[in-house]
């Protein structure tokens, strides 16, 4: 069974998760062995973003060891072999130009979505 | 040809991305699948007739049939003598059927 | 031919989101139509079978404790398997135990089980058919 789990919120509890719980979750089905692939869109797109850093939260005394790293994560999931989507209409729209992308995203037209969606026996909106 | 039951929860007047489920809607449509959409919670705000402009009337010009959750009618007091022309009250049922028929659902 | 399976994943926590009541609809629904189901907790939906949620009395309506009658999630959700069994179908409900362990939930109600994403796939893949009711 192959699905696509399509990721359009961005930036929720990444602090207090250090991960997007959703591409973090589809990175363990994939390292489980599940045929899983990512497809960004809305917002999550900024996820795909290479330069991106968020600052460690520092709170009294307490310094948070590893802070969320969405851009690298997605990278990893590529290296293993799951593919990432990025809908180029939703970068546009954000103004990201598909340079400043992590290496290896492919990107798909909001007009491309139904053949790229028939490409999959399961497709899941996170 | 696969059978698209989608969900909308979201209403356009707070969310912006309802416009691209809209989209979504219409190309699946255009590629020849069977698709309706289903809208539930604040999802029905935009079908009461004289909210603003919004794609549901685009979905039902391309023949896309737009239900409406019964119960989150009655919620918000949209009755269905004012809901747009063409969107029809419908019970929340039909999302297990689509589901149990094999449709693709998809929720936003 | 046996009765079908349906797979839910749902992320919000109790008494944030609407979605939590639509969801727990829809399995209701399923499960009255002879439906097995599936649900896989994950995140803040992890903490809706929290055996620790207690009512409280409402003072702005003037109801005490018991005239109040505040819902608890995991009471819903007990209902929800007594009925199941009384049905004759299945109600498999599985936090994702993680998402457990961080939100200190662990205290759950009885009938309910600690997985993770393989178990998730596992369902989905075993399912006729699943939906995803995401968080935002």
């Amino acid at each position: 069974m192959k699905a696509l789990n399509i990721v359009s919120s961005a930036y929720r509890a990444t602090s207090e998760e250090q991960d997007d719980t959703v591409v973090w979750f589809v990175h363990t089905l994939r390292n489980a062995g599940a045929d899983v692939e990512i497809l960004l869109r809305g917002n999550s797109v900024n996820y795909a973003v290479a330069e991106q850093r968020a600052d460690p939260m520092a709170l009294g005394a307490v310094v948070q060891k590893n802070p969320p790293r969405p851009a690298e994560d997605l990278a990893r999931f590529m290296e293993q072999g799951g593919r990432v989507f990025a809908v180029s209409d939703d970068l546009a729209a954000r103004g990201i130009d598909a340079t400043e992308l992590v290496a290896g995203v492919r990107l798909v037209g909001r007009a491309a979505l139904a053949a790229l969606y028939d490409r999959y026996d399961r497709v899941w909106a996170w | 040809m696969s059978d698209y039951f989608l969900i909308e929860s979201r209403d356009p007047f707070e969310c912006a991305d309802v416009h691209a489920q809209c989209e979504l809607a219409l190309g699946l449509s255009q590629a020849g699948h069977r698709v309706r959409m289903f809208l539930v919670q604040n999802g029905v705000l935009p079908a009461r007739r004289g909210a603003r402009a919004n794609g549901l009337s685009a979905l039902l010009n391309a023949g896309i049939p737009v239900l409406a959750d019964e119960q989150s009618l009655r919620e918000r007091g949209i009755r269905p003598a004012a809901l747009v022309d063409g969107i029809n009250p419908a019970p929340l049922e039909l999302v297990v059927d689509a589901l149990a028929a094999g449709s693709r659902v998809l929720w936003h | 031919m046996g009765a079908k399976t349906l797979t839910f994943a749902l992320m919000d926590a109790p008494y944030e989101s609407a979605r939590t009541a639509t969801a727990l609809r829809l399995v209701d629904l399923a499960l009255r139509r002879g439906i097995h189901v599936n649900v896989f907790a994950y995140e803040g939906a992890a903490a809706l079978t929290f055996a620790r949620q207690s009512q409280h009395p409402n003072a702005t309506h003037g109801r005490d404790v018991e005239s109040e009658d505040h819902p608890l999630t995991h009471r819903w959700i007990e209902a929800l398997l007594a009925f199941a069994e009384s049905r004759g179908v299945k109600l498999d409900w599985i936090n994702c135990g993680m998402c457990v362990d961080e939100r200190g939930v662990g205290e759950t109600i009885p009938g309910v089980r600690r997985g993770g994403p393989p178990d998730f796939f596992k369902l989905a893949l075993e399912s006729f058919n699943t939906l995803v009711i995401a968080t935002r």
